[in-house]
């Protein structure tokens, strides 16, 4: 059987639709994972002991086993004990909170290495230990790892495509939708890569915009 | 009570790391629009001591008062952190490295802590970042980011945004150590010029020219202790004590 790429018009909807799922959850995700990240960060390295303790097990426990399953856990497992979460914002939880951890490794790291007489002079001026780490610390920390959030953030993107398994209906499933009615498995998942790639582009050409604005305050 | 007070004064200030004593019984008082320089060899507790004022070094044992208010007061811990952050707006700090903040504009670091802390509008908080940057010469740089600021530019920012919470005592640890040579002068010309305006002001400093032009009294501290104090021109003329004389001989020695 040969390729035949015309099997594709009659489906532009459903895999625009799928375009737009996928857009929908990458961008929840990434700001739930940006600020979820934040508040990790912060609460990892000032946040009371009782507080640090179960935030550090979620952190490890997110970070040390697969996405995939934590996406299941989130879903179907939830729904067992009567959490009947959507999928969407089963998945939203999920790649959120992943990458939260993750972003929230590097803020981590950023903030420790913001000078010292910053937060000096912050709490000097009367700025109370939280303004002073809200206004002063975490921005620089967060302008610092702006590159590598990025790259988590394309990671996301990428991994965004696990939702199918629990019924979102973005790109991936979109495509597996298309190929169940067509039996063209090449031309669609094709196609679905080459739209991953063009949202990518996209996604950085914002982080670059970002990153940018970024450049003189430092 | 009617008695008064200094304006300033810490009562037997003590400090120690461990075994090692940074301050031994220091007590010093400072009357309202007098300016102190504190000089001394590189860890003779001198930073130290300035840093204990508004409690960014806090002391092991002694008390710190500005103004009848007791700065370093023993409270709870919630109490404590309202009432030294009530405290520290009332005392503005210089700092050797500036310590502006690179991620905000000349005007918002200006502006930050009055925005926050006391509530003033956008508008208000303009004229004051105008008001205050006319002032130590840097209007023009309003909308510059401090790494496009000389080091000069930065300290003078930095002066700047002390000055705009209004405080009644400023510290200047070692404002112009970090500085080219050629830019030292015009962050002291902003000194000298809150000086003239009887700003109360203490100064830890290397500059001993400066500190006798500008100075109403000198502190010589060696070793976590006052060894000397008194007005510029007999601490610097003439030393009473061996480790004054010491100090100033080998000061002016590398001066030249």
């Amino acid at each position: 059987m040969g390729l035949d790429f015309s099997v594709i018009p009659p489906f532009y909807g459903t895999l625009a639709l799928g375009v737009l799922w996928t857009i929908a959850i990458t961008a929840t995700s990434a700001v739930l994972s940006f600020f979820g990240g934040i508040l990790l960060a912060v609460v990892a390295l000032y946040g009371p002991l009782v507080v640090r303790l179960p935030f550090r097990f979620v952190s490890w426990l997110f970070m040390g086993t697969p996405l995939l399953l934590q996406l299941f856990l989130i879903y179907f497992g939830l729904a067992q004990i009567g959490v009947d979460l959507p999928a969407f914002v089963a998945g939203v939880i999920g790649l959120g909170f992943h990458y939260a951890v993750y972003n929230s490794e590097l803020i981590q790291t950023a903030m420790v290495a913001v000078d010292k007489g910053q937060m000096e002079a912050a709490r000097t001026l009367g700025l109370s230990r939280r303004q002073a780490l809200m206004r002063v610390v975490v921005p620089q920390a967060v302008r610092d790892v702006l590159p590598p959030i990025g790259n988590n953030m394309i990671a996301l993107l990428k991994d965004s495509a696990l939702v199918s398994v629990i019924g979102v209906s973005e790109l991936t499933l979109s495509a597996q939708l298309a190929i169940g009615r067509t039996y063209r498995p090449f031309e669609f998942y094709a196609a679905a890569a080459v739209l991953y790639y063009v949202i990518n582009l996209g996604m950085e050409a914002v982080l670059r915009g970002f990153e940018k604005r970024n450049r003189l305050s430092r | 009570m009617t008695q008064t007070h200094p304006f300033v004064e810490i009562r037997h200030a003590q400090k120690s790391y461990g075994k090692l004593e940074v301050l031994k019984d220091i007590s010093l008082t400072v009357e309202r629009g007098q300016i102190v320089a504190i000089i001394g060899p590189s860890g003779s507790g001198k930073s130290t001591l300035l840093r204990a004022i508004n409690d960014l070094d806090p002391l092991t044992a002694g008390e710190v008062w500005l103004d009848g208010l007791q700065v370093n007061k023993a409270l709870p811990h919630r109490q404590y952190e309202n009432h030294i952050n009530e405290m520290r707006q009332q005392i503005g700090m210089v700092f050797q490295h500036f310590n502006l903040f690179p991620h905000l504009t000349v005007r918002e670091n200006v502006t930050m802590a009055p925005k926050l802390l006391k509530t003033i509008s956008d508008k208000e908080a303009d004229t004051l970042a105008e008001e205050q940057l006319d002032h130590v010469g840097m209007l023009e740089r309003i909308d510059y980011y401090p790494s496009q600021l000389s080091g000069g530019q930065k300290q003078r920012v930095a002066i700047a945004r002390a000055l705009a919470m209004k405080p009644k005592l400023m510290l200047f640890d070692e404002a112009t150590s970090a500085l080219d040579p050629e830019l030292v002068e015009e962050v002291n010309l902003v000194m000298k010029k809150l000086a003239e305006e009887h700003m109360t002001m203490i100064i830890v400093t290397h500059e001993m020219d400066f500190a006798a032009s500008v100075c109403d009294r000198v502190i010589f501290m060696d070793k976590g202790l006052v060894v000397e104090e008194g007005p510029p021109e007999l601490v610097f003329k003439n030393p009473t004590q061996e480790r004054t004389q010491n100090f100033l001989r080998k000061h002016l020695e590398g001066a030249k």
